[in-house]
């Protein structure tokens, strides 16, 4: 378990605090077996492609939140990806019914004298700067690679901005350079909250805080019937609302690797549990979930009533779908906890999952609990999966395993991937909204986009026809993982 | 001064990992940050062309690298990028991480050039400018450190020009305005190296840059430098046209001039201007009694957030040809200073009547600031970017996004450049106030 401190300006990334990894090559259940046993090693990658970073992360979670701006200490590039969360934020808005506004990020454009002698002062002067343009209620500084290894005291701006001010100024620290694992940006983010943000709990509230990124309010028919009341976090949240979030009664997640640390800080700091079963991804998550749920909440008969409703609603259908999907082969592309819980739901619907390349993996989240071991859950409930690929976004090795695999359908999480399944003339299906897929209902729809998406072969099929391919040929005959564990600087990558 | 922003509309010194991309089966290989790729495709990248985007090779610098230096790193992935990236141009690019620490890229990758390998590198550590500029760093590297390498003594290819324009991703529409220019230097008799997109010829075309009789740069200020690097280098004169021609009059203008400075054909020249002016003007002819009875209000006057090239070119048409009248004009390019006074020119007399009020300024959320403050008594056009979504509706304005970041459209070969662009510039702005109707 990792020991949530607050004192710290920085939190600890995940290689350290965690133990996380980027690179492995094996079966779903030896990468379990290795993390139990304190096993894991790193693979690094001889050859590698551009990754993320921690600051795209963290600016994630910081950009919606409706009164704050963010400003991000760093030359202009590193902004470059500002316009795409807002472009979410308001898409977001919409869904919301809330009234249109753009996100409020400011960027200090750190310039080559600034490398030698420092830009804090331009820090201040943007802070200053963003207070009078928009008068926000909190603002947040994400750094970057340049503010870091230049040296400025971005903590230091802070607390004096802080005083000056009157409202937070917090510093987020989010070099790109710290960690491989760019879900660290979450963690960077969130203790930035914690830290500064969050207040002490006055009362207890009937509220469940639920740790989400934009996804569609679906715990409300979940919860209301059962005296409780849900709070989205932290997208779209206000900085009253999250002063307040000590003071819930319980914290869920839809994806650990993206709650993992807030979910912890909120319990060991302020006593607010979390329901630690694996998010309620395929039937018998759902149920092990909602459980954990009904125990936390005081509210077990409810959940077994509800339970056995659902069921009976829901088996029937899945039956259908079953017979139709049966045998059907599928590839994974996702980061950790959506990735375990996709593979648990196609095996639900009765596929065969031919392998998965996730994006990183942790052993344990920051609860320290194996009860939430979604990946052990998985290789548990339903058996091994061979070729469980640990693979930071590396398109190249996705593409060599794909043009191998030949699955009937690919399945990606996240952006940038699908495009290798389509170009091979797989059927290739992107879900982006999380909670698409969550609960018993969520099996059922996406039992109904995978058929969608199997049907639909002519535009895979024409594409394919007519696309070129950027790798070489001597590079698809290659094993896909030539390039993983023979780095000679291993121990320092 | 600080110079803060707020709704960035370009990218650092890297940025220029997209013009590499731009260059048919080029690839860069970025010794940088995880996350700089990404972020760059991010606000100039609409898709990821054959091997930008996610294949990009990059050496995800890490806390080692920056302690110990990351030269043995960017070794193993340029290796890795030969074996595994099918490509004929390797384009190494440093981002912040290498060039405040300090990595001697310049002798890693001439280890490969001395194997005869086609790489190259430019030092385009973020913080060091912007993309503008380091398009020319990269491409100057590109002639100096691989073109360079194919020349042959004293060659020179009659009626062959480079051209140099608009910046390729920071300008979303660059292959279509890239193919018109194209298509009309073509249509007065020169040999075009475009040099970038769909019609270009790839990195064979890129070698005969050095047996070109002229260059032709066709921007404000953005490419000057290679030009006036070429001149010094293979002594090859060029000629400037300082901003983007949009419609009949300035592409005519335009073609002539070029025609004057490069000696092609006279006849040949004014052949192929009065063909194009006949069509241009016939769809304008056509169309006017609209333009001219359009009852329900259509744009009087417009504000341009824009690069110079941009600004100054749409401006000229749209008062000129269309009758909308400038209202204030921001460049958001960080124009250097030296250049600065020669665009005020341009505006101070953009018309034989009227001048036009430009300002510098890269921080837009402070453009935005004072477009709000103005009267809005008529209804006017921003020529701006999807950040302006929301300025436009609350000041009852019509928004062109022609400036990244563009979200809010899906460019294939679009352009707005010469007689095509310029007509196409009429029915986009049009669609959308036609569109405003319920
Ligand atoms: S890796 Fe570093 S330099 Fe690159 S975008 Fe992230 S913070 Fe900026």
């Amino acid at each position: 378990m990792s020991v949530i401190s607050l004192k710290e300006p920085e939190v600890a990334i995940r290689e350290v605090r965690l133990g996380s990894i980027t690179g492995f090559e094996g079966t779903a259940g030896e990468l379990v077996q290795c993390a139990r046993t304190g096993k894991l090693q790193d693979n690094a990658r001889q050859f590698s492609q551009c990754m993320g970073c921690s600051s795209g992360n963290a600016f994630c979670q910081l950009s919606m939140i409706q009164d704050a701006v963010v400003v991000n200490h760093a030359p202009v590039g590193c902004a470059g990806d500002v316009f795409g969360f807002n472009f979410v934020y308001r898409v977001g808005q919409m869904e919301r019914n809330l009234p249109p506004v753009i996100g409020r990020y400011f960027n200090t454009n750190i310039e080559e004298q600034d490398t030698i002698f420092g830009a804090t002062q331009k820090l201040e002067d943007t802070i200053r700067e963003a207070y009078t343009r928009v008068k926000p209620k909190a603002i947040f500084i994400t750094t970057s690679c340049a503010s870091g290894i230049i040296g400025d005291d971005v903590e230091g701006v802070a607390n004096a901005l802080t005083e000056e001010l009157g409202i937070p100024v917090v510093a987020c620290f989010c070099e790109g350079f710290k960690s491989k694992i760019w879900t660290t940006g979450f963690d960077s983010a969130y203790h930035a909250i914690v830290r500064k943000i969050v207040k002490p709990p006055l009362k207890k509230s009937n509220k469940v805080n639920i740790i989400n990124f934009w996804g569609s309010h679906i715990f409300d028919d979940l919860l209301k019937p059962l005296g409780y009341e849900p709070d989205y976090i932290v997208p779209f949240s206000t900085v009253g609302q999250l002063e307040r979030i000590s003071e819930a009664v319980a914290t869920i997640q839809v994806c650990p690797t993206l709650g993992s640390y807030l979910g912890a800080a909120l319990e060991q700091v302020y006593g607010v549990p979390e329901i630690k079963a694996p998010p309620a991804y395929g039937l018998r998550g759902t149920d092990n979930w909602l459980r954990e749920l009904g125990r936390v909440l005081d509210r077990e008969d409810q959940i077994e009533t509800l339970i056995n409703k659902e069921h009976a609603r829901v088996l029937p259908l899945l039956g259908d779908y079953r017979k139709q999907l049966e045998g059907k082969t599928a590839y994974i592309t996702a980061g950790a906890a959506h990735g375990h819980a996709l593979i648990a739901l196609l095996r639900e619907l009765g596929m065969t999952v031919q392998g998965a390349a996730i994006f990183h993996h942790d052993p344990l989240y920051d609860n320290g609990d194996t009860a939430s071991d979604a990946l052990a859950h998985a290789v548990n409930t339903y058996g091994d999966i061979a070729n469980y690929n640990v693979c930071n976004k590396q398109a190249y090795e996705l593409v060599n395993i794909l043009n191998r695999v030949r699955p009937d359908i690919m399945i990606a999480r996240h952006g940038g991937m699908t495009l290798w399944g389509a170009k091979l003339g797989i059927p290739t299906l992107l879900i982006g909204d999380e909670h698409f897929s969550f609960g018993y209902q969520g099996l059922l729809n996406y039992a109904e986009r995978i058929l969608e998406t199997l049907d639909n072969k002519e535009f895979v099929t024409n594409l394919a026809k007519h696309s070129t391919m950027p790798y070489t040929k001597w590079w698809l005959e290659q094993n896909p993982f030539h390039f993983l564990g023979r780095n000679v600087h291993v121990e320092v990558y | 001064m600080s110079k803060y922003i707020e709704q960035p509309r370009y990218s650092c010194a890297l940025g220029a990992q997209q013009s590499v991309v731009a260059i048919k089966r080029a690839v860069p290989i970025l010794h940088a940050g995880p996350g700089c790729s990404g972020k760059i495709s991010s606000l100039i990248g609409q898709g990821e062309g054959y091997a930008g985007g996610n294949t990009i090779p990059c050496t995800n610098a890490s806390e080692a690298d920056i302690v110990y230096g990351g030269e043995g790193k960017l070794r193993t992935v340029i290796d890795g990028a030969f074996q595994v990236i099918d490509a004929d141009l390797y384009v190494v690019l440093t981002g912040c991480t290498s060039d405040i620490v300090g990595d001697d890229v310049g002798s890693v990758t001439g280890e490969y050039q001395e194997q005869g390998k086609p790489i190259v590198y430019a030092e385009t550590g973020g913080f060091k400018s912007n993309n503008y500029v380091s398009h020319e760093v990269v491409i100057k590297a590109i002639i100096d450190q691989y073109v360079d390498c194919y020349k042959q003594a004293g060659k020179k290819t009659k009626g062959l020009v480079n051209v140099f324009s608009t910046i390729p991703y920071q300008d979303p529409y660059w292959n279509g305005n890239l193919e018109e220019l194209k298509r009309i230097l073509s249509g007065i008799g020169l040999t075009v190296n475009i040099l970038f997109g769909a019609d270009s010829g790839g990195v064979e075309e890129w070698k005969t840059i050095p047996e070109a009789e002229f260059n032709l740069v066709v921007s404000a200020w953005a490419g000057l430098g290679i030009a006036k690097h070429l001149e010094e280098k293979y002594g090859t004169p060029y000629f400037h046209f300082p901003y983007l021609p949009v419609g009949g009059l300035e592409t005519s203008k335009f073609l002539r001039q070029v025609a004057e400075f490069t000696g092609a054909d006279k006849e040949k020249t004014e052949a192929f201007i009065w063909s194009e002016e006949e069509k241009f003007y016939m769809h304008i002819e056509r169309t006017a009694d609209f333009m001219l009875e359009f009852r329900y209000g259509i744009p009087r006057r417009f504000y341009s957030l824009l690069d110079a090239s941009y600004a100054i070119g749409f401006a000229k048409y749209l008062l000129n040809e269309l009758g909308i009248i400038p209202a204030r004009q921001y460049i958001i390019d960080d124009t250097p200073e030296e250049f600065q006074e020669a665009i005020r020119e341009q505006f101070h007399r953009i018309s034989d009547q009227r001048s036009a009020e430009v300002r510098f300024i890269v921080d837009a959320g402070a453009i935005q600031q004072e477009i709000r403050q103005d009267a809005h008594k008529h209804r006017s056009l921003i020529l701006g970017s999807g950040w302006e979504r929301d300025l436009a509706k609350e000041i009852g304005a019509d928004l062109l996004i022609l400036s990244v970041p563009v979200s809010y459209r899906l460019v294939l070969n679009c352009g707005y450049t010469g007689y095509r662009g310029g007509l196409r510039v009429i029915e986009d702005i049009y669609d959308r106030v036609l569109d405003t109707y319920r």
